[in-house]
C-alpha cells in the first residue's frame, strides 16, 4: 500500500484551498469533519455534564440547597436537551462513523462530502439555538426534554426556541443517515460486499435508517407544538380539542428509535474492539448483522413502553410490553456473540479493551433491568421514579457513553497518529467505571422505594440514595477530566503511533497512521473477511 | 414475605423478583463467564489465539432460550397488570383532583378533603381529573400509579389493606411545585371513616361570587392564595389598591394594583414581574379567561381588599 511512501501527507496536514481555521470548519474531508463533530460534542458533554453536577448538588440534602426550583427544572431540562440532542444521537455515528465508514469500506470519502459539512454546520446552529434559549428573555424551558404537552404549551418560558433548535437538530441527523446510506451502497471497495463488510458500518448502517425515517416525526411534532403555542391550534391541549397523548405518541414514535440511533453504534464500536484484542474472528458474524437490522426494525414498534401509566387501551398496554419483551432478544445475542469471541482468544487488556468489558457490563445491567421497566405490573411502581433515570443512564451513558471512550482510545491512535499513556488511562477507567457505578446505581433503590424524577425536594428516607450518588458524581468527573488530559496529552505530545498498533484487521489499520487525505494511495481490494486473524 | 398495603403489591412484588432473579442470575453468569475468559485466555499466558468456527445449534440455543424466557416475563407482567384495570362495580368512588400543584379529594355528598381518608378492606375506585396540566397519581406503597390527563376519564383503583398513613406523590413532572404536590393516604377503620365522612363540611361555595368561580375554574387560587399565606405567586388577599414593586425589563418600579396592572398580569404575566417571585412561571391567560371577565374579576379582588 505504502509503495509511494514520499508522496504521504496526513490528513491533518494537507494543504487546502484554506489555511487556519478555515480549513478546518470550510473542510469536506470526512475525516476533518469528524474531528469538528468530536470538539463540539466533547464540549457539549462537558457543560451538560457540570449541568448534572450542579442537579446532583441541590439533591444532596432534602430542600433548597444551591438553587431554586425553577432554576432546577430549567437544568434538568438543558442537562437532557444538551446530552440526547446534542451528544448521544450525533455522538458516535458523527465522530466515528464519519472518521471510520469511509475507511472501513474502502473509500475515499462519504458519497456526498459537501452534504457531510453542511449537515455539520446545521449542527451548530441548531446547537447554539439550543444555549441560546438558556440565557434569552423568559428564562430557560422548563418542560423537560420530553417537552410534554399541555405543559410546554402553557409554560411561559423558552420552550418555542429550544424546541426549534431540536428540530433544526434533527436536519443534521437526517442528512447524516442519508449520507451513510449512499456511502454504504455506492463506495464500497471492490470485493467488498454487505456479508463481508466490517460489523461497525453495519451498525452505522442499521442506525442511519432510523435517522432517516424516524427524524422526520419529531420534526412534525415540534412544529405540531410550536404551532400551538403560538396560534393557539389545538393539537395537544383538550380546551382546544386537543389530545395530550397524542403529542406522548408522536414523541416516543421518534424518541424510542432514537435510543436505538445511540446505542446501535455503540454495539459496532465495541463488535469492533473485541476482535482486534483477542486476536479472533468475530463469533457469529451474521447474526450480530442481523440482530443489529432487528433492533433498528422492531425497535420502531415498542415506543408505548413509555406511556403504560397514560390511560392508554389494555390491548396497547399489551401489545406494546410483548415487542418490548421481544426487542431484548437480539441484544442479548450480541452479548452472548461477544463474549463467545472471547473464549479461547489471545486478551490483551488494552484501554480500549477494558472500557469495552465495562460497556458490557453496563449495559447488561441496564438491558436487563429494561425487563421490569418493559414488564407492566413493574413498570407501574417504578415508572416515573428515579429507577427510570438509572436505568436510562446504565444504557445511554454506560453504553453509550462508555462505547465513545472506548472507540476513542481504538482509533485515537490512527486518527491522530501518536499514542496515549496507557496506565494514565487504566487508572482514568477505574475511576470512572467506580464513579458511574456510585452515581447510578442507588438511583435504581430509591427508585423502587418511591422516589419520583424531577424532584426538586424529596422525603428524608431518600437522602443516603442521594447523598452517595453525589459522591459518584464528583468521582466520575474526577475520572473523565483525566482521561481526557491524558487523551489530549497524548495527541499533543504522545510516542508516534505505528500504522497498526493493536494488531487489527480491518482496513483502517492498513493505511497510514494519520490516513492521508484521500485514505488509500490506491483503491483497496477486499478479497477477505473482516476478522480473519491467521 | 409481602406487604399487605394494597391488594396490588403481592403480584407485583412478585412479577418484580421473578424477573429480577432472572436478571440477576443472567448478570452474575455472564459477567463470571467474561472475567473468566480474561483470566484464562490472557495474552501472557495464550499467545495464540484458537479461531472457532461458528456453531448453528449455539446460536438457535441462545436464541430460543431467551425468547422463551422473555416470553414467561411477559406474562407474569401480564398477569400482575391485569386486575389493576377491573375495578369492582360497587366499589366506592372518590374524585381526585389535580392542579398545579395541589391534590383535592372529592367524596359523595359535594365534601372535600386534601386528605384521601379510606377505610380498610374496601375496594375504592378513583376518578382522576385534572384541571390543568399532566400530573401523576403515586402512591408507592400501594403499587399504584395512573397518570391524571386533561380531558381524559383515567381511573385506578385498589383495596387498602393495612391502617395507617402513606404518602400520595404527584409522578408526572407538572411545573415549579411539582415535588411538593404531594398528600397523605390515611387507611381506617370503617367506622373512624363514617364518623369522619359525617363531620367533614360540605364544600361551602363562596356566595357565588362570579368572579371566585372564574379564578377557581381557571385553577388561579393553586397558586395565589386568598389567605394572605405566600404561595408561588402573590396571595390575592389585600392585593386590589395596594402598591407593590414591581420588575418591568429588570427596573424596579413601584405600581398600585389596579384594573389595569390585573389586566396586564392575566393576559401578560411576564411584563411586570411582583419582586420575589419568579419570571416565567405564569402562562399568559389570553383566550383561556375573556377580556370582558376581566372587571368581574377585580369585582371579587375588591371584597378581599382586607383594610
Amino acid at each position: 500500500m505504502m509503495n509511494n511512501e514520499i508522496e504521504y501527507i496526513s490528513y491533518l496536514k494537507h494543504k487546502g484551498k484554506f489555511k487556519g481555521l478555515f480549513s478546518w470548519i470550510f473542510a469536506t474531508d470526512h475525516k476533518r469533519i469528524a474531528l469538528l463533530y468530536l470538539y463540539a460534542i466533547v464540549t457539549f458533554f462537558f457543560v451538560g455534564a457540570i449541568l448534572g453536577l450542579m442537579m446532583r448538588l441541590e439533591l444532596i440534602a432534602p430542600g433548597e440547597t444551591i438553587m431554586k426550583p425553577q432554576t432546577y427544572n430549567g437544568i434538568f431540562t438543558v442537562h437532557g436537551v444538551i446530552m440526547i440532542f446534542m451528544v448521544v444521537i450525533p455522538g458516535l455515528s458523527a465522530v466515528f462513523g464519519n472518521f471510520f465508514l469511509p475507511i472501513l469500506i474502502g473509500a475515499k470519502d462519504v458519497a456526498f462530502p459537501k452534504l457531510n459539512l453542511f449537515s455539520w454546520w446545521i449542527f451548530i446552529f441548531g446547537s447554539i439555538l439550543a444555549v441560546a434559549s438558556q440565557f434569552l428573555k423568559h428564562g430557560p424551558p422548563d418542560t423537560g426534554w420530553t417537552f410534554y404537552a399541555p405543559y410546554s404549551t402553557a409554560t411561559g418560558t423558552n420552550v418555542i426556541m429550544a424546541t426549534t433548535a431540536a428540530f433544526v437538530l434533527g436536519f443534521s441527523s437526517i442528512l447524516t443517515g442519508l449520507n451513510f446510506i449512499v456511502t454504504v451502497h455506492r463506495m464500497k471497495a471492490s470485493g467488498m460486499k454487505f456479508f463481508n463488510m466490517p460489523l461497525f458500518p453495519w451498525s452505522i448502517y442499521a442506525t442511519a435508517w432510523i435517522q432517516l425515517l424516524a427524524t422526520p416525526i419529531i420534526g412534525i411534532t415540534l412544529l405540531m407544538l410550536i404551532a400551538e403555542r403560538m396560534f393557539g391550534i389545538g393539537f395537544f391541549n383538550p380546551d382546544l380539542g386537543g389530545d395530550p397523548l397524542l403529542f406522548q405518541h408522536l414523541f416516543w414514535i421518534y424518541s424510542h428509535p432514537a435510543v436505538y440511533i445511540m446505542i446501535l453504534p455503540a454495539m459496532g464500536v465495541i463488535t469492533e474492539i473485541i476482535p482486534t484484542f483477542c486476536q479472533r474472528k468475530v463469533y457469529g458474524y451474521k447474526a450480530i448483522a442481523f440482530s443489529s437490522i432487528a433492533i433498528a426494525a422492531v425497535g420502531f414498534l415498542v415506543w408505548g413502553h413509555h406511556m403504560y401509566t397514560s390511560g392508554m387501551s389494555e390491548e396497547a398496554r399489551w401489545f406494546f410490553s410483548l415487542l418490548t419483551f421481544i426487542v431484548a432478544v437480539p441484544s442479548a445475542i450480541k452479548v452472548f456473540n461477544w463474549i463467545s469471541t472471547m473464549y479461547k482468544g489471545s486478551i490483551d487488556v488494552k484501554p480500549p479493551f477494558l472500557y469495552a468489558l465495562a460497556f458490557i457490563f453496563l449495559f447488561m445491567i441496564g438491558g436487563l433491568t429494561g425487563l421490569l421497566l418493559g414488564s407492566v405490573a413493574t413498570n407501574i411502581q417504578v415508572h416515573d421514579t428515579s429507577f427510570i433515570v438509572a436505568h436510562f443512564h446504565y444504557i445511554i451513558f454506560g453504553g453509550m457513553g462508555f462505547a465513545f471512550f472506548a472507540a476513542i482510545h481504538y482509533w485515537l491512535p490512527k486518527m491522530y497518529g501518536r499514542m496515549y499513556n496507557f496506565k494514565r488511562a487504566n487508572i482514568a477507567w477505574g475511576i470512572i467505571f467506580v464513579g458511574f457505578n456510585l452515581l447510578y446505581f442507588p438511583q435504581f433503590i430509591i427508585g423502587i422505594q418511591g422516589m419520583p424524577r424531577r424532584y426538586f425536594d424529596y422525603l428524608p428516607q431518600f437522602q443516603t440514595g442521594h447523598v452517595i450518588s453525589t459522591i459518584g458524581g464528583f468521582i466520575l468527573i474526577t475520572g473523565l477530566i483525566l482521561m481526557v488530559y491524558n487523551l489530549i496529552l497524548g495527541v499533543r505530545k504522545g510516542a508516534i503511533a505505528p500504522a497498526n498498533p493493536w494488531n487489527g484487521s480491518t482496513l483502517e489499520w492498513q493505511i497510514p497512521s494519520p490516513p492521508s487525505l484521500e485514505n488509500f494511495d490506491e483503491a483497496p481490494v477486499v478479497k477477505k473477511n473482516p476478522y480473519d486473524y491467521i | 414475605m409481602f406487604s399487605n398495603a394494597s391488594n396490588f403489591v403481592h403480584d407485583v412484588d412478585k412479577a418484580f423478583l421473578i424477573i429480577l432473579g432472572i436478571s440477576l442470575f443472567f448478570l452474575v453468569l455472564l459477567t463470571t463467564i467474561m472475567i473468566v475468559f480474561v483470566v484464562k485466555y490472557n495474552r501472557k499466558k495464550n499467545i495464540k489465539a484458537v479461531q472457532i468456527k461458528d456453531s448453528s445449534l449455539l446460536e438457535l440455543t441462545w436464541t430460543t432460550i431467551p425468547m422463551i424466557l422473555v416470553l414467561f416475563m411477559f406474562y407474569v407482567g401480564w398477569e400482575g397488570f391485569l386486575p389493576m384495570r377491573k375495578a369492582p362495580k360497587d366499589a366506592m368512588e372518590v374524585n381526585v383532583i389535580g392542579r398545579m400543584w395541589k391534590w383535592t379529594f372529592e367524596y359523595s355528598g359535594n365534601k372535600q378533603s386534601d386528605t384521601l381518608v379510606l377505610p380498610i378492606n374496601k375496594s375504592v375506585k378513583l376518578n382522576l381529573i385534572s384541571k390543568d396540566v399532566i400530573h401523576g397519581l403515586f402512591i408507592p406503597a400501594f403499587r399504584v400509579k395512573e397518570d391524571v390527563v386533561p380531558g381524559k376519564n383515567n381511573y385506578t383503583w385498589f383495596i387498602p389493606g393495612e391502617i395507617g398513613e402513606f404518602d400520595l406523590l404527584c409522578s408526572a413532572y407538572c411545573g415549579v411545585s411539582h415535588s411538593y404536590m404531594s398528600a397523605i393516604v390515611k387507611i381506617v377503620t370503617n367506622d373512624y371513616y363514617v364518623k369522619w365522612l359525617a363531620a367533614l363540611p360540605v364544600k361551602k361555595v363562596e356566595d357565588n361570587n362570579e368572579g371566585y368561580k372564574l379564578l377557581e375554574k381557571n385553577g388561579c387560587f393553586s397558586c395565589h392564595s386568598t389567605d394572605g399565606v405566600k404561595l408561588v405567586g402573590p396571595s390575592f388577599k389585600g392585593l386590589y389598591g395596594s402598591s407593590i414593586e414591581v420588575l418591568t425589563d429588570g427596573t424596579k418600579r413601584t405600581i398600585i394594583v389596579d384594573d389595569d396592572y390585573i389586566k396586564t398580569s392575566i393576559f401578560d404575566p411576564n411584563k411586570d414581574i411582583a419582586v420575589d417571585y419568579n419570571q416565567g412561571i405564569m402562562k399568559s391567560y389570553k383566550g383561556l379567561i375573556k377580556e370582558k371577565d376581566v372587571p368581574v374579576i377585580n369585582e371579587y379582588l375588591k371584597t378581599i381588599k382586607d383594610k
